[in-house]
């Protein structure tokens, strides 16, 4: 069972606290109804499914209920870094060499 | 009876207290302290077991975990038969009683044994070729005998009576082994205050102390300072200490499972005792002192009973007080195995020689050996062992060929030398190394805060060991946050060694006679019968990689997951393939380290404490009236309330002909309830229903859909506006956690700047439905502060008030299509005021009813049930539930996707209602709609039936179902084939009873 | 479900029906812990942005905490932050909360939650190690000190967690999961000493 940080609760809690809620930083569009069908496509089904790091949001849905955003590394499981919801990517990942 | 190889004044137990067990219906004494293996060889008894595949003969390996042949069957009771114990852990309680595995009709006299005869049959990857053809074969022929013949033990038949305890702890330093270098390293660690978990899985600390009879510590012989030691950290509160447990998986950021065996080793275990405790420890720190495993030497025949570990023998003389024989050899490739017969000579038991691979070997236990006047042969090896029940000689050769001699024996002690433990640090995803010197695998690359001393980390002898496990220990603590609180961490407390064994190096592989173009059964993995001439084939088969070759022998594929094997057949593998060991590889070590018990993993999780079993505030009612309950996820729910005589069809019969006539009561506290709250309520609801909001006015109703962002329908339900900023939210009752989920994402991460807040009130009301052309009377007298006129509580609408006293939620809606009522109270009165209610409502013939009456009621007016006449594909178009979408809203959840060019085609499934051409016959739920019903098949589906009941109102069957281009079906005769025959129907509308609503008034 | 064992009235209601609070008056004892059903107690659910936190306070009596995972107690009356502008308000004196907050115009959101829970005690040198039985949070006096209060899970079901003592907590957990807190509570509290 891995430990994650959660931003609001700022420590680290065992993850059946927690749920995982898809890929992070995809906004839905503010007019949504004006949509192309590949715009809406590319919005709604389209995933980018690294393998590597990935950016994802979740949620500590069995503590403060806050949906949060994570970086994790789909190769090791381990999470990089978390941050909070509406917050933008980081800039630099912690101990990356890249 | 008598325990003929108990040695008198040898070993550590109390060999006057006596405990009396039985092996294959044969009793016997034993001591207590023994494990079953020490208790049958102090009997003579070496034959516990057959093998796997050969039902070979066999005795015990050795004296620990990595047993891989003494597996039995311990039997307390009918319920209670434990296969595939090892008898070399399994503790000795008066009463024992065990049974050997794999043999019919005798262990003696073993009719499988006709495999070990027809071996060349039974080769490497014999599975894999034998049974390839005809297909049809597999499936009657073959695998029922190979099921038959395989497994080990059988299973117990019965409910397992025990119960199972599950705790999670936290620590800043586990140590994992409790042998030299787990105490030293638990005793540093301990000293700075920081929270330490030492865990072994012997009952008794002390690990190979237990027989390393040369070992002092603190001028004490080493077990006794280990018991010592264990004490002293017994007695800190910031020390827990776990005898009986295991580490079995070593998982991600220093979780780690283990198994502690709580009362396997009593007589009779109170009932509050649990069989097996599971720990899940998370720790800062790891330390892994997990010693090493003293490996057997790969010659013919060397799986005779009688044939074992040298160490093996030492732990059953020096701890047990048991000689493993009367007539001992030795078979030998380093030094180890001197210190066993040194001590078994001076026990005044006879070795008959010791047999030396090495060529000329020097050393202090050579001398010593040699000193007793024990005969040593260098340079040879022992090419096969004689006996079948029970080895009687052992075959010596020159190792590079000569003369034979056979020299009689009852026990072979063996050692090819040791390897090291690696595998938690494996399972830790630490990454391996080879040292090319010492020829052993040991941790290299680390991936975890962990660390590892002593013999599993490849270094060698006592001192040594102390030195780094205590320093380990220390650092640990330090790097967990623990502080040197005494000054003299790591110098002055450092147990100080003053006698010590050390011993390394070995050989891997064949030894001579069973080399490259022999035949002989040399057997490398016990468990599996995974011989050398095996491996051998396996990478002339074309197997080049370990990972193939273990897949295709079964090579440490066992329980024992090749503690003893794994070593021998890489080696065995590199050899044949004329490569280096580290370029061959290792096979990666997977959870769990020895076998685990279902109950331990399972904890409290049974019975009642599988699942949250969810009762309403009514239940207790509806059980005293004799309803009949369905679960609905995890709530249990009033089915139908039978009256005596009835059957389930009777009473809902019944029930929905009372419901209609009278009033029926229903308990509908399971609907998920939301409280939505803020100043921006309204907006937040107009953007997660396809409703319009803002205008509900306060105390009204509106039933709602909630679609997901891909246009299908995810919820529905009836939402009251309690006040502007104020709504109260239903939600399907399998749909309350997810749609609670759904809403908050969007307002979390969507529309965050709505000032709005949802609490789940699901379980702050009982809601008690009360519908019927004379609910309004049942309820009226019981209310204040509510006028219940149709002008002032029109149908859809809320108001707040009291009931019998309690505050209530008056809800005027229905989901019957009478008039309806739902009562919202506290839950802690939702019984009382059911109570109140049915008293009421007996004065005008009500009834109460389950979810089965409400289903079909729901059904003759065309209401849907999301989840059972949708299945995530239907848009609201499809149910016919285009008016609830407000047309005019420019946003909402679901409104993009709805006009995708799919979610509007003409061809679409849509709800429609079917009546069966002959009224008496129900459709099956589920059941598949063709147009053709002579068409062959496969036929062309154009819809399957969703809701399908038995309507006594209508006096026939109705159902509801889903057909592509349904509405402009009306009138139109489908056809449901079923496999006794097709049955006719006929489209029709979903409103089955009062199509214009006039009851909902009546 | 026992409920003859405790019926209460319903508090300030004339002609009110009895109140038959869930699994009232159940107890276990067990070497080293006690595992008791709590009396009802009044609840609220307060949600409100930090602007209104003063006022809110004010008016419940009690300082709403600010810091994760903590609680803070007045006049029986206890505040546990549950998460951001989330906090769980519980009196056991019988005042209702509901009513405090209703004379605030600050932003608030306010639900009463009295009758959603039940409280179970769980008291002893062994109630840690009894909580930790199906709870996977740190439960040492360092990681979750007298006053810790956190939304967590106990096996398979969601509970608040508040530390009233070094060796006593008060679990809350929805009605309809009482029955299955309390059992697992009770049966690890008789392995718990051991």
């Amino acid at each position: 069972m891995l430990l994650i940080r959660c931003p609001y609760c700022e420590e680290e809690r065992p993850e059946l606290e927690f749920r995982n809620a898809g890929e992070a930083h995809i906004a839905r569009p503010t007019n949504i109804a004006a949509e192309s069908d590949d715009d809406f496509e590319k919005f709604f089904f389209i995933r980018s499914n690294p393998k590597g790091v990935i950016y994802e949001r979740w949620r500590h849905i069995h503590g403060c209920a806050r949906f949060f955003n994570a970086v994790r590394d789909t190769v090791t499981d381990k999470f990089v870094m978390t941050y909070k919801a509406g917050e933008p990517k980081p800039a630099k990942l912690p101990g990356a060499s890249k | 009876m008598n325990a003929s190889f108990r040695i008198s004044g040898a070993g550590r137990l109390n060999q006057a207290k006596t405990a009396s067990f039985s092996f294959d219906g044969k009793s016997y004494l034993g001591t207590e302290g023994d494990t079953l293996a020490s208790a049958l060889l102090a009997n003579g008894v070496h034959l516990v077991g057959r093998s796997f595949k050969y039902h070979r003969p066999r005795g015990f390996l050795s004296a620990g975990a990595e047993e891989p042949n003494a597996l039995v069957q311990i039997v307390r009771d009918d319920a209670r038969k434990t296969p595939n114990v090892r008898a070399t852990v399994q503790e000795l309680y008066d009463g024992l009683t065990a049974n050997s595995q794999n043999r019919w009709p005798s262990l003696a006299f073993d009719v499988g044994a006709v495999n070990d005869i027809a071996s060349p049959m039974f080769s490497a990857g014999f599975y894999y070729k034998t049974f390839m053809w005809p297909k049809s074969a597999w499936l009657n022929f073959y695998e029922p005998k190979i099921r038959s013949a395989a497994g080990l033990g059988v299973s117990p038949d019965r409910p397992d009576p025990d119960h199972y305890a599950a705790r999670y702890a936290h620590c800043d330093v586990l140590v994992l082994g409790g042998g030299a270098a787990g105490i030293a390293a638990a005793l540093a660690a301990a000293e700075t205050g920081v929270r330490v978990i030492l865990a072994d899985e012997q009952a008794e600390f002390g690990g190979s102390l237990r027989f390393e009879s040369g070992a002092k510590i603190e001028g004490e012989n080493g077990f006794d300072w280990a018991q010592a030691a264990i004490a002293k950290l017994k007695a800190l509160d910031n020390v827990r200490v776990l005898s009986r447990t295991t580490a079995f998986g070593y998982y991600a950021q220093n979780f780690v499972g283990l198994v502690e065996r709580v009362s396997d080793h009593l007589k009779s275990p109170g009932r509050e005792l649990a069989r097996e405790r599971l720990w899940q420890v998370r720790a800062k720190r790891v330390v892994l002192a997990t010693g090493a495993i003293e490996r057997h030497m790969v010659f013919a025949n060397n799986d005779r009973p009688g044939i074992m570990l040298a160490s093996a023998a030492r732990a059953y003389l020096n701890h047990y007080g048991v000689a493993v024989g009367r007539n001992v050899g030795i078979y030998t490739a380093n030094d180890s195995a001197y210190a066993a017969a040194i001590d078994l000579r001076k026990a005044g038991v006879n070795i008959a020689a010791i047999v030396d691979l090495r060529d000329n070997p020097s050393g202090p236990v050579i001398d010593e050996a040699r000193g007793l006047g024990i005969e040593i042969n260098f340079g040879r090896a022992v090419v096969s062992a004689g006996g079948k029940l029970r080895v009687s000689s052992m075959t010596v050769q020159p190792k590079n060929g000569g003369g034979e001699r056979t020299i009689a024996v009852d026990a072979i002690l063996m050692s090819a030398g040791w390897t090291p433990s690696v595998h938690l640090f494996s399972q830790s995803r630490g990454k391996v190394a080879f040292n090319e010197e010492t020829r052993r695998f040991v941790p290299g690359a680390y991936a975890q805060d962990c660390m590892s001393v002593g013999a599993c980390n490849g270094t060698d002898g006592l001192d040594a060991t102390i030195d780094e496990a205590y320093a380990a220990g220390a650092q640990a603590a330090r790097d967990a946050g623990g502080k040197d609180s005494s000054g003299k961490m790591g110098q002055g407390a450092r147990p100080k060694v003053d006698g010590s064994e050390s011993w390394s190096r070995g050989m891997l592989g064949a030894a001579p006679g069973a080399g490259p173009g022999t035949t002989v059964k040399a057997f490398v993995d016990f468990q599996n019968d995974v011989t050398a001439k095996d491996i051998r084939q396996a990478v002339h088969e074309g197997m080049h990689s370990i990972e193939h070759v273990k897949r295709f022998t079964t090579n440490g594929m066992a329980t024992d997951q090749g503690k003893t094997s794994n070593m021998h057949g890489l080696a065995i593998a590199a050899e044949t393939l004329g490569k280096p060991i580290p370029q061959v590889g290792l096979t990666t070590f997977r959870a769990p380290y020895t076998p685990v018990t279902f109950g331990s993993i399972v904890g409290h999780a049974r019975g009642a404490l599988f699942d949250p079993t969810r009762r309403t505030a009514t239940h207790g009612w509806a059980a005293a009236q004799g309803a009949v309950f369905e679960d609905v996820g995890q709530w249990k729910r009033a089915w139908y309330f039978p009256k005596a005589g009835e059957d389930m069809h009777a009473a809902v019969n019944r029930e929905c002909v009372t419901v209609r006539k009278a009033a029926g009561l229903f308990d509908a506290s399971t609907l998920g309830k939301i409280e939505v709250v803020g100043p921006d309520a309204a907006k937040f609801m107009e953007l997660l229903y396809t409703n319009p909001w803002e205008k509900l006015e306060p105390g009204r109703c509106r039933y709602g859909i909630m679609l997901r962002e891909d246009g299908f329908i995810y919820d529905d339900g009836v939402v009251g506006r309690l006040a502007p900023d104020r709504f109260h939210v239903t939600t399907t009752t399998g749909g309350a956690p997810r749609v609670m989920h759904h809403m908050e994402d969007y307002l979390q991460t969507e529309f965050p700047h709505l000032n709005v807040w949802l609490t789940s009130i699901t379980e702050q009301w009982a809601v008690i439905a009360v519908q019927g052309p004379s609910a309004r009377k049942i309820i009226e007298p019981l209310v204040e502060g509510i006028d219940m006129s149709d002008e002032a509580l029109p149908h859809m609408s809320v108001r707040e008030g009291k009931i019998c006293g309690v505050p209530t939620r008056l809800f005027r809606m229905s989901f019957t299509g009478e008039r309806g009522f739902e009562v919202n109270v506290p839950a802690d009165y939702g019984e009382a005021v059911w109570e109140a209610l049915w008293a009421e409502g007996q004065k005008h013939g009500a009834t109460a009813y389950g979810t089965e009456t409400m289903h079909v009621l729901r059904a003759e007016k065309g209401y849907i049930i999301v989840g059972q006449d949708t299945d995530g594909t239907v848009t609201p178009n499809d149910a016919g539930l285009d008016w609830a979408v407000g047309k005019k809203k420019t946003d909402f959840v679901g409104i993009r996707g709805m006009m995708r060019a799919d979610l509007v085609a003409k061809s679409r499934k849509q709800l429609v209602g079917l009546k069966t051409k002959d009224p008496k016959v129900v459709l099956e739920e589920g059941a598949q709609i063709v147009e053709d019903p002579k068409q062959s098949i496969p036929m062309k589906m154009i819809g399957h039936v969703t809701s399908s009941y038995w309507s006594e109102n209508c006096g026939r069957s109705i159902a509801l179902a889903l057909v592509a281009g349904g509405r402009d079906r009306m009138g139109q005769t489908l056809y449901v084939p079923m496999p006794n025959g097709t049955i006719e129907v006929e489209v029709t509308g979903m409103v089955f009873v009062d199509e214009k609503g006039e009851r909902l008034n009546g | 479900m026992a409920k003859a064992a405790a019926k209460t009235k319903a508090a300030g209601a004339s002609a009110s029906v009895e109140r038959r609070p869930a699994l009232a008056g159940r107890a276990v004892s067990a070497p080293g812990v006690k595992v008791e059903i709590l009396p009802p107690a009044e609840r609220i659910s307060l949600r409100a942005p930090e602007a209104s936190v003063p006022a809110l306070s004010k008016a419940l009596g009690v300082t709403l905490p600010a810091t994760p995972k903590s609680s803070a107690a007045k006049g029986g009356r206890t505040a546990l932050w549950l998460g951001p502008e989330e906090w769980l308000i519980i009196d056991e004196t019988g005042n209702d909360p509901l009513a405090d907050c209703a004379k605030i115009s600050a932003l608030h959101s306010a639900v009463g939650i009295s009758h959603r829970n039940v409280a179970i005690s769980v008291a002893g040198p062994a109630a840690a190690v009894t909580v930790n039985s199906g709870c996977p949070q740190d439960l040492s006096l360092e990681a979750f000190p007298v006053g810790a209060a956190s939304r967590t899970i106990l096996g398979k079901s969601e509970i608040v967690l508040l530390r009233t003592a070094a060796d006593a907590f008060r679990v809350e957990c929805w009605r309809s999961f009482s029955d299955y807190i309390f059992t697992l509570l009770s049966e690890a509290a008789s392995d718990a000493a051991n």
